[in-house]
């Protein structure tokens, strides 16, 4: 089969600016998400009322609902009320959204890891509230947490992959377009496969790199 | 009280409709999940092997699925078997391969992750009790393996409901697309009808998943000693 390689060089700048985009999107929903993530898991862990039910709520709403179908109620449900949302802003909240709960469950589980022993002890040597967070209580959970935190972050960068449905010119849209307008099925999907292989490989070999690490302090417990 | 729209959502007849999308949705995530238990087995006690090459096969075909996202497996098929076969492949059809291949995989990865996370002491104090291998799995491995299995595959479940949302992309008529073509009917007397119907669906993947996800949790803690 021969590759049409003069194809694949003229569209090459679009598949590098879709992937871009989707490192652009994927970024700021990832750093949002660990952000609301670690504010929801905060409030459970400290056992805030009312908003802790909120949270609670929150967090089962977006990990038993579909990425795609978030974006959609997103994107043309509630511009219907009124409010109007750009796409691209529409698809950093939805991964936020998603994100967010699955963040919050995973700092959730590394909090819930540190012994207390380890709360009582800083206690007595009289640490405040917030020193025993900073302290005491974070850095042990996020050694925990960080399996389950890469597992996320390569979670979200993979359901980017939605967002053409949104009207973003992401990777799978180019390659739609490209193959209906061209045909050159076998070059836009190869290209495809390997930009997100190459968006995906780095970031898992990172977090086995960082796990690995980690481990080191197991040792010391 | 100005028409707020819901009553798009009380007429029986696009129920009937949006419902029967949701049969699509779930006849597409009932075969696969079907199929992946039944060869996720397989798979998975293949991945047991000490044989490094067989091993290496495994994992490389689970991390393709792992780091590949569905929608593009999806594509591939698609459009794939369009250029290989001449013409395309029915949408359900590959979805249900795709999920089946995908779901194997993970079901794989869960069925080694029980056999293996089973201390080898379980296995050598049954065999010095005088069990054959049979028994040995029959009474020491498997009862203990089903327990690490269950509610890792519930909740796969529930992950593979969910991704099946994605088949609209590949052209089949399921919930969302009915919900779309219900909205687009319905534009001009109806305008706020795509706020309801989203929020429906989105309420149902909800009220379909949340049981399900809840009940895994539940195995896993009451199994968990």
């Amino acid at each position: 089969m021969a590759f049409n390689w003069d194809f694949i060089i003229k569209f090459l700048p679009n598949y590098g600016m879709a992937t871009l985009l989707t490192i652009r999107l994927a970024a700021f929903g990832i750093l949002l998400s660990v952000l609301l993530g670690v504010s929801c898991s905060l409030v459970l862990y400290f056992r805030v009322r009312v908003v802790g039910a909120i949270v609670r709520g929150y967090i089962e709403l977006s990990r038993n609902t579909p990425l795609l179908i978030q974006l959609f109620f997103l994107y043309y449900g509630i511009p219907k009320l009124g409010i109007l949302i750009s796409s691209h802003a529409c698809a950093i909240i939805g991964l936020t959204f998603l994100g967010g709960g699955y963040m919050a469950e995973a700092f959730r589980s590394g909090l819930e890891s540190v012994s207390k022993a380890q709360l009582e002890s800083g206690l007595s040597i009289g640490l405040n509230s917030f020193q025993m967070t900073r302290f005491v209580i974070f850095p042990q959970a996020l050694s925990v947490a960080v399996p389950a935190l890469g597992a996320n972050c390569i979670f979200l960068i993979k359901e980017t992959s939605v967002m053409s449905i949104i009207a973003i010119q992401d990777l799978m849209s180019l390659t739609k377009e490209l193959i209906g307008m061209y045909y050159n099925t076998v070059e836009t999907l190869t290209i495809l496969v390997i930009c997100y292989l190459l968006l995906l490989l780095p970031v898992s070999f990172l977090f086995l790199f960082i796990e690995r690490r980690l481990r080191y302090a197991e040792f010391g417990l | 009280m100005q028409n707020s729209g819901f009553d798009v959502l009380l007429s029986l007849n696009n129920m009937r409709r949006l419902m029967q999308g949701l049969g699509v949705t779930l006849e597409i995530a009932l075969i696969s999940v079907m199929i992946s238990i039944f060869l996720g087995v397989v798979y998975g006690l293949i991945m047991t092997t000490k044989n490094r090459a067989v091993y290496g096969l495994c994992r490389l075909y689970l991390e393709a699925f792992r780091i590949i996202p569905i929608l593009v497996w999806l594509f591939l098929l698609f459009f794939g078997s369009a250029l290989a076969f001449g013409s395309d492949l029915d949408g359900l059809l590959v979805s249900v391969i795709v999920f089946s291949m995908w779901g194997t995989a993970e079901m794989g990865d869960i069925v080694r992750g029980a056999v293996q996370s089973i201390p080898i002491h379980q296995r050598q104090s049954a065999e010095a009790l005088g069990l054959r291998r049979i028994q040995v799995y029959r009474h020491v491995i498997i009862p203990q393996a089903v327990r690490r299995f269950v509610p890792a595959a519930i909740n796969l479940v529930t992950r593979m409901i969910k991704t099946t949302s994605l088949v609209v992309f590949v052209g089949v008529t399921e919930i969302l697309r009915v919900g779309k073509q219900i909205i687009e009917f319905n534009m001009m007397k109806n305008p706020m009808a795509s706020f309801w119907i989203y929020a429906f669906i989105f309420i149902i993947y909800f009220i379909l998943c949340y049981p399900i996800s809840k009940f895994s949790k539940r195995l896993e803690a009451k199994w968990e000693c």
